[in-house]
């Protein structure tokens, strides 16, 4: 449980960092590192760096939203056709993150997997 | 296995990362876009009002105060620093816009959207759009390298701007369509007076009056289309002396139209677009100061079409409209004038046919070949390679229509010409009606303009009023350019221009007032050749008759007038048509709508149904009457509004009120009021259905649409707001008055002004549409015309631009 928690800190402490120098792909970059140094079993190889990126990029989205009334997020899940709820649009976002990060590391788990049983 | 799961989650990442970072289809790249580092999430913001900013080549401060519609007060010290603030600010409240519009006038939305758009972007460059800013910018080249400089420091401003942006900050419709901002130069501004000119001189309907020509006759078409209307109340009055001239029109030619079958034109500009601007004498006006007043209508676009300035240095202090790309203020005043513009359309393209040699490098002149000269249009496309048109050029210009282009004629083609394309000094205009002082100043500064020609209206702190209607015209011989003509005959050129002195104007009339709004120029006793450019005959009479009627006006009633919703087109039919039509065979639901339209006012205002009777009914008529120019695979144009309900009124048994389709009857105008009659009260009775009920509110619904097709999560719509075409508060669905002035000329000169839309260009600013609600309210608000570079009470954020080191 503790390495969950670990990783799950870890990850977002990373993408903060790594996301003021890299594009949006900073998240599965920091997914992919934590899961080759704090590697997890089973689905919490997925769901842990899933969920720490989830809580980073909706906690962020909606700090920034929040901020300006969320104007701008209602109109773009107007655009993308998600009724104008500015808050699916937050959980949207977060759900996307946490997929490309969640995926990163299943494939940094199948690396650790490669080097350890060799 | 282990290494197939490591391939597989391998090919996993892979395509996560592209789905994520791909624009597909209409959906933006999800990851780039919806990440809250650098996508959308970062455009969720308010203006930045105050701070420091650094900006190279600027050489001294420059102050700019934010009032509480976002307005910028701008104070440099001089103008060069002047321009590049504007250039700065214009980039930092509207970049997206200001770039679109010139690359939608330079023909280059395939690079945006893909082979979608390859057809107009053919169009724009076969209509000469790159070809005509390429003109103007080496006609500064050579006679003004001053207002090049200029124009050069606005440049210099939008890329200081665009230099210092993270992609985070990129406006957010380019992160919808996945694309970046390019450096801003000279061209595009350039290419943006080119989209005015296009917008507002770039109509005319010579190649469809020639299949009406041929299919109807001589005498129908003089009869259709005649050179001035039975009532006539120009822009310049009526008993203007115009015996200072003494240039004669051309001479009328032996010239024969040439009658081709031509099945399809080039696409127009909307033929809403138009104006209103007038102005009174101290000796009208209730308070004894002149008081002049501008409300262009143009598309009701967000971001807007204006963006708000004041523009000042020690020596000049302007305050109104600006246009994005565009240098100083458009329509506004300074501390000694006020001025404002309305479409002066006037027939200024006219079409030539061309024919070639075998090998298309040589066209047939004065009973000779001429080099032919080709200009390749290299038009890229957003994920294909490029498409390269060529196109070739006359003396006449472009030759839009050939083999590659509407066209199958091997050998022959249609030749533009067009005032667009002759490289004017139009930016000089604006930056000198800034700064002037008196009438002679704005006379002076006019010179400049070639097209669009404009009614440029005017009054002075001195008490003068005035109205020049400014643009470059060809002394035409009587009828010339009505019609396609043969391009290897001499005299069908434009032979000269009117002398600049001479085009029409007037100043302090003895009526007291000034006013244009798109009608005829000129009366008959005007010594050149004016053709029927499709003029306005109904908000100027309205405007005249209004100020005709009244002996002292004040601000209230500029504003009443602004607002007003009289329909007088429709006073001038329906009486007519509820006279002599044969009510009874109406139905009882037809009976509702009749007397419905009975009691109707003519008022468009918003909780009326008679404005949705009328629009159905005469549009019904209008189609029944002209059936005869629905014609397939022919371009025609139809009969204008004010002849049309004329010749319903005059000459209502005319053979072409028959409606084609019905062999065995023989239709009167009478016959069509019934049947335009019913089809509209089945087509109103569906609209209840749908919408609950007709008023002019619902059936209208005015709405405020994105430049990126009225993307609806960016547009306004179901706005609250009456009047129509053809009436004085001329907002249609999606056209009306695009900003709305009021000048008083105390010293300094009071000001109000609104428009529809709001200062910034970012969607998730409040002030991207705050201005709407007030405007279709028929509010303004006051224009702080700040006089010193001291902030005041009114002013909510104080930026400064300082001059950065080279370092």
């Amino acid at each position: 449980m503790t390495k969950n928690i670990t990783n799950f800190t870890a990850t977002i402490i990373l993408a903060v960092i790594l996301s003021l120098f890299l594009p949006w792909w900073s998240v599965m970059t920091a997914a992919l590192a934590t899961s080759l140094f704090i590697p997890l079993k089973k689905t919490a190889v997925f769901f842990v760096p899933f969920l720490a990126i989830l809580v980073f990029w909706a906690g962020h989205s909606f700090v920034l939203s929040s901020a300006n009334d969320f104007i701008l997020a209602k109109q773009i899940s107007q655009l993308l056709k998600i009724g104008g709820n500015p808050y699916l649009l937050i959980l949207i976002t977060g759900v996307i993150g946490g997929l490309a990060a969640g995926i990163a590391a299943i494939f940094g788990k199948q690396l650790t997997l490669l080097n350890s049983k060799k | 296995m282990k290494y197939l799961k490591l391939l597989l989650s391998f090919a996993l990442v892979i395509g996560i990362f592209f789905v994520l970072n791909t624009k597909l289809g209409d959906l933006p790249p999800l990851g780039k876009f919806l990440n809250p580092q650098s996508g959308i999430w970062q455009n969720e913001t308010n203006e930045s009002v105050t701070g420091e900013i650094r900006i190279p080549g600027l050489s001294d401060k420059v102050t700019v105060h934010y009032d509480e519609h976002m307005i910028p007060h701008v104070f440099a010290q001089n103008e060069h620093d002047l321009y590049k603030a504007q250039g700065y600010l214009t980039a930092k409240h509207r970049l997206w816009q200001l770039e679109f519009q010139t690359h939608a006038a330079a023909g280059r939305l395939s690079e945006i959207f893909g082979e979608g758009a390859l057809n107009y972007d053919r169009t724009e460059r076969r209509r000469g759009m790159g070809y005509g800013a390429d003109q103007a910018i080496a006609y500064m080249e050579q006679y003004d390298t001053e207002t090049l400089g200029y124009v050069q420091d606005y440049a210099d401003g939008v890329n200081a701007y665009i230099d210092q942006l993270d992609p985070a900050d990129y406006p957010v419709e380019y992160k919808l369509l996945d694309y970046q901002p390019e450096s801003w130069s000279p061209k595009k501004t350039a290419l943006l007076l080119m989209y005015m000119t296009k917008m507002l001189a770039g109509g005319d309907e010579d190649l469809e009056y020639t299949n009406v020509l041929r299919i109807l006759g001589k005498d129908n078409f003089n009869l259709l289309f005649p050179d001035f209307f039975d009532i006539t109340d120009p822009v310049i009055p009526k008993n203007t002396d115009w015996s200072f001239i003494d240039v004669p029109q051309t001479e009328l030619p032996e010239s024969q139209a040439v009658l081709d079958t031509i099945q399809e034109t080039i696409e127009k500009p909307n033929p809403a677009n138009g104006s209103n601007n007038w102005a009174i004498s101290g000796a009208k006006s209730s308070t004894g100061n002149p008081i002049l007043a501008n409300d262009p209508h143009l598309g009701l676009n967000l971001p807007a079409i204006w963006f708000v300035m004041q523009l000042s240095t020690p020596e000049h202090n302007a305050f109104g409209a600006t246009i994005p790309g565009a240098l100083a203020v458009i329509s506004g005043f300074n501390q000694h004038i006020a001025w404002g513009e309305t479409n002066a359309t006037r027939d200024v393209i006219d079409w030539y046919k061309v024919e070639f040699n075998e090998d298309r490098t040589k066209y047939k002149y004065d009973g000779d070949w001429k080099d032919v000269t080709v200009r390749v249009e290299d038009i890229k496309i957003k994920g294909r390679e490029n498409y390269k048109d060529s196109v070739l050029y006359t003396h006449h210009g472009p030759v839009v229509f050939d083999k590659n282009f509407k066209s199958d004629n091997e050998l022959e083609g249609y030749a533009m010409k067009w005032i667009g394309h002759q490289g004017g000094n139009n930016q000089k205009t604006f930056i000198e009606l800034n700064k002037a002082k008196n009438y002679n100043d704005y006379v002076s500064a006019l010179k400049y303009w070639n097209a669009p020609a404009q009614n440029f209206v005017f009054a002075s702190t001195e008490g003068d009023i005035a109205l020049w209607i400014q643009g470059k015209f060809a002394n035409k011989w009587e009828g010339q350019g009505k019609f396609l003509m043969d391009g290897s005959n001499p005299e069908n050129d434009w032979q000269s221009y009117i002398p600049q002195e001479f085009n029409a104007h007037t100043k302090n009339p003895e009526r007291g007032f000034v006013s244009s709004a798109n009608q005829h120029p000129v009366d008959e006793n005007y010594p050149f050749f004016v053709f029927n450019d499709g003029y306005e005959t109904y908000r100027n009479r309205v405007i005249n008759d209004f100020f005709n009627s009244k002996e002292k006006i004040s601000v209230q009633d500029f504003k009443d007038l602004h607002n007003n919703n009289h329909n007088l087109k429709a006073a001038e039919l329906v009486p007519y048509m509820l006279e002599n039509m044969d009510a009874s065979s109406l139905t009882e639901d037809e009976r509702i709508v009749y007397e419905e339209m009975k009691a109707w006012k003519f008022n468009n205002d918003i909780d009326e149904v008679g404005p949705s009777i009328w629009r159905q009914w005469y549009g019904r008529l209008y189609n029944m009457t002209w059936d005869e120019f629905d014609i397939e695979d022919t371009a025609m144009a139809a009969p204008y509004a004010y002849q049309t309900i004329y010749l319903l009124k005059n000459h209502g048994a005319h053979e072409l009120m028959d409606i084609v389709e019905t062999e065995d009857k023989k239709e009167t105008a009478k016959d069509l009021f019934l049947l335009a009659f019913k089809a509209a009260a089945k087509r109103l009775k569906e609209i209840k259905e749908e919408k609950g009920d007709y008023t002019w509110l619902k059936y209208k619904a005015t709405y405020a649409g994105h430049l990126l097709q009225a993307l609806p999560a960016f547009s306004r719509f179901d706005i609250p707001i009456g009047g129509d075409r053809n009436i004085v508060n001329a907002t249609s669905e999606d056209h009306g008055p695009s900003w709305r002035m009021i000048v008083e000329m105390t010293s300094p000169p009071t000001a109000i002004g609104i428009y529809p839309g709001g200062q910034s260009g970012n969607p998730g600013s409040q002030y991207y549409d705050n201005f709407i609600d007030d405007w279709a309210a028929g509010n303004y608000y006051n224009l702080n015309f700040m006089q010193t570079n001291e902030a005041t009470k009114a002013v909510i954020g104080t930026q400064t631009l300082t001059p950065a080191s080279n370092d």
